[in-house]
């Protein structure tokens, strides 16, 4: 009898927090004239016309390639600087390095909004603006931090003598980084790649801001639905639709690696 | 290959680990480093490994100085007390790793892996995790890993005292062989006596980051120099009894007297006291010459197959070793059995004067050390 009442209460949940999203789902089937004419709980005239455009306008899809690229960039740098730095914040003692690690942290705690300006003015400077590279940047100011805080929890799990083993062996310090360490915290690893995408790919005020036309992100190009003849409701639903898919594919390929990485890292 | 460490010290931060240890390995011998737990074992062992750097003092191999030399750059294996394998290595890359390293054939290198991993027994778990072995077969492993390298210099810091009694006793057994068959210098430190005498060779027993004493093991075993190294090398703890000498005879406690006979007769008059390991006393008389203690049960406890006792005497804390699983009740009276034979004499600066393979202390060997740092 208990178990039946938690089952009903949690499938109510599910169901709430799924509404939203199915919703959606139902619009982004829907034609503009359908959804503003009829109420209706399923579309009766199912209809792909949407996702069609999406998938054929360059405009529309180029927002989806410019977001994967510059999100992609940004996880790789963030990772390839982060695990070098967790490992000397886990292994090493230097001068400062717990002020070093805290200093870290409080980067996230800045609205995004506080550097913007700086951003976009040595972005122009520098001749960066409107390039994926320019927001993988600008991201990675809140993805490292958060990173390194990750993976230093996860390496200092290992055992050091496992290290000293591998040093007695003869491992000069990449390959043993390579083919042993990283093995070893590859849930970490996961977790943090996972951390870094998601951040990077729902990041709208610096993606927005730092570009113009040639590495505009998805979440501004959709926008371009509002016009003055009203907004594009169909053809906004299935742009979100479509912007939920990446999250969701990466959360399945580490959805294992994200339940060991609650369980033992520092997430 | 030889090592020799010269006056070495490590500190870290206010605190000292190692003091002033200096001590000479010869190749192809055994060596063990007996201390009790943080008696500065493992940071001595890491010294000589090369994974810490000496506060002060050198290391010497063949007479070349490499005390800032890398881990990787010197001829070494070590085995940890925890089990330390590559969890992502399979058991057979696990050993094969060092060799891998150093670049030799692919043949070779099979052929050298089966062969350590026959002589541990670990032949039919090649393909496995380390992760899906047991204990005592992860250390199994991490001693083939070590072994695989042939290396001039084998370190085991503690490399049993994780696993369970009947699997440390067989391990022990197959170590004991295995060193034998070594050239390199094996190094191995415990905290147990009967695993120090039975892996044999040469020891050093370290206190508080002095030597107390080296030696070959046995010797060391029978002429504890001092009271510290005679606590540290007998378990349980060697029993004291204070003894007066005087011109005709010894006497031990609340009046019992002794005839100053064999190792005895030589000490002067004075006071002493006189140390008798657990398993030298009895409840039965084992000879013509014991002398009887008599005094009642304060605790008795099983330890395996033996029975320890406890009893109080002349204010000190005496256990008896008694083999076989017996019961006594608290309070009981017993009678306590001990040969002078066995007695080891102490004088009152705690250093040993008399003990039954040594006629008088001036007769100790050159290695002894333990008399140039004193005692605490």
């Amino acid at each position: 009898m208990k178990i039946r009442k938690r089952t009903i209460g949690l499938a109510l949940y599910f169901g709430l927090l799924l509404l939203p999203i199915y919703w959606m789902l139902n619009m982004s089937l829907r034609t503009n004239a359908d959804i503003l004419g009829v109420f209706s709980l399923y579309p009766t005239d199912i209809t792909f016309g949407n996702y069609i455009k999406i998938f054929t306008d360059k405009s529309w899809y180029s927002g989806y390639i410019n977001s994967i690229i510059y999100v992609s960039m940004n996880t790789v740098i963030s990772l390839s600087v982060a695990l070098p730095a967790a490992y000397a914040f886990s292994r090493y003692r230097f001068l400062g390095d717990k002020h070093l690690f805290f200093w870290l942290l409080t980067n996230r705690m800045a609205p995004a909004a506080v550097f913007l300006l700086p951003f976009f003015e040595l972005y122009q400077t520098f001749d960066l603006f409107d390039t994926h590279i320019a927001v993988a940047l600008a991201h990675c100011l809140f993805n490292v931090p958060l990173a390194v805080w990750i993976l230093e929890g996860f390496m200092s799990g290992i055992p050091r003598e496992i290290d000293e083993t591998a040093f007695i062996d003869g491992f000069g310090f990449p390959r043993f980084f390579m083919t042993i360490f990283i093995p070893l915290i590859r849930a970490g690893v996961g977790v943090t790649a996972f951390f870094c995408f998601m951040f990077s790919w729902v990041e709208l005020l610096l993606a927005r801001t730092l570009t113009a036309t040639d590495a505009k992100p998805i979440a501004a190009i959709m926008t371009r639905t509002v016009s003055a003849t009203g907004l594009d409701w169909g053809l906004l639903s299935a742009a979100g639709i479509l912007t939920i898919v990446p999250g969701a594919l990466v959360i399945w390929f580490v959805r294992n690696h994200l339940a060991k990485g609650f369980a033992m890292g520092r997430v | 290959m030889g090592l020799r460490l010269q006056n070495i010290d490590k500190m870290v931060g206010r605190e000292t680990h190692l003091k002033d240890i200096s001590l000479e390995f010869e190749p192809g011998s055994r060596n063990i480093i007996l201390g009790r737990t943080l008696a500065g074992k493992t940071s001595l062992l890491r010294i000589m490994a090369g994974l810490d750097r000496p506060t002060s003092g050198k290391l010497f191999i063949d007479d070349r100085d490499v005390t800032g030399v890398s881990v990787r750059k010197r001829s070494i294996a070590m085995v940890y007390q925890q089990f330390i394998n590559y969890p992502s290595l399979t058991v057979y890359k696990n050993i094969a790793s060092p060799l891998k390293i150093a670049g030799l054939k692919r043949t070779e290198i099979d052929q050298r892996v089966r062969k350590t991993a026959a002589i541990l027994h670990i032949d039919d778990l090649l393909d496995r995790l380390p992760t899906e072995l047991s204990g005592g077969q992860q250390q199994r492993t991490a001693i083939a890993r070590a072994l695989v390298k042939e290396a001039d210099l084998l370190l085991l810091d503690e490399p049993l005292v994780n696993l369970d009694f009947k699997l440390r006793e067989e391990l022990r057994i197959e170590l004991q062989e295995i060193f034998t068959r070594r050239k390199a210098i094996v190094v191995y430190t415990t905290t147990e006596p009967a695993e120090a005498l039975m892996i044999g060779g040469n020891i050093v027993v370290i206190d508080e980051g002095r030597i107390l004493q080296t030696g070959p093991v046995s010797d060391v075993y029978q002429n504890p120099a001092t009271l510290k190294v005679a606590d540290v090398f007998s378990d349980p703890p060697i029993n004291y009894i204070k003894g007066v000498v005087t011109a005709d005879a010894i006497r031990l406690g609340r009046g019992i007297d002794i005839p100053l006979h064999d190792h005895l007769s030589s000490l002067k008059a004075g006071t002493y006291k006189f140390g008798v390991r657990a398993n030298h006393l009895f409840l039965t008389r084992t000879a013509e010459a014991d002398v009887k203690i008599r005094t009642t049960v304060e605790l008795s406890e099983i330890n395996g197959s033996e029975t320890f006792i406890h009893v109080n005497y002349d204010n000190s804390m005496l256990v008896v070793q008694q083999n076989g699983v017996h019961s006594h009740r608290i309070g009981e009276p017993v009678t306590l059995f001990v040969n002078p034979h066995y007695l080891l004499a102490y004088n009152e600066e705690g250093h040993l004067a008399a003990s039954p393979s040594l006629q008088t202390a001036t007769g100790m060997n050159a290695g002894n050390v333990g008399d140039d740092h004193g005692v605490h």
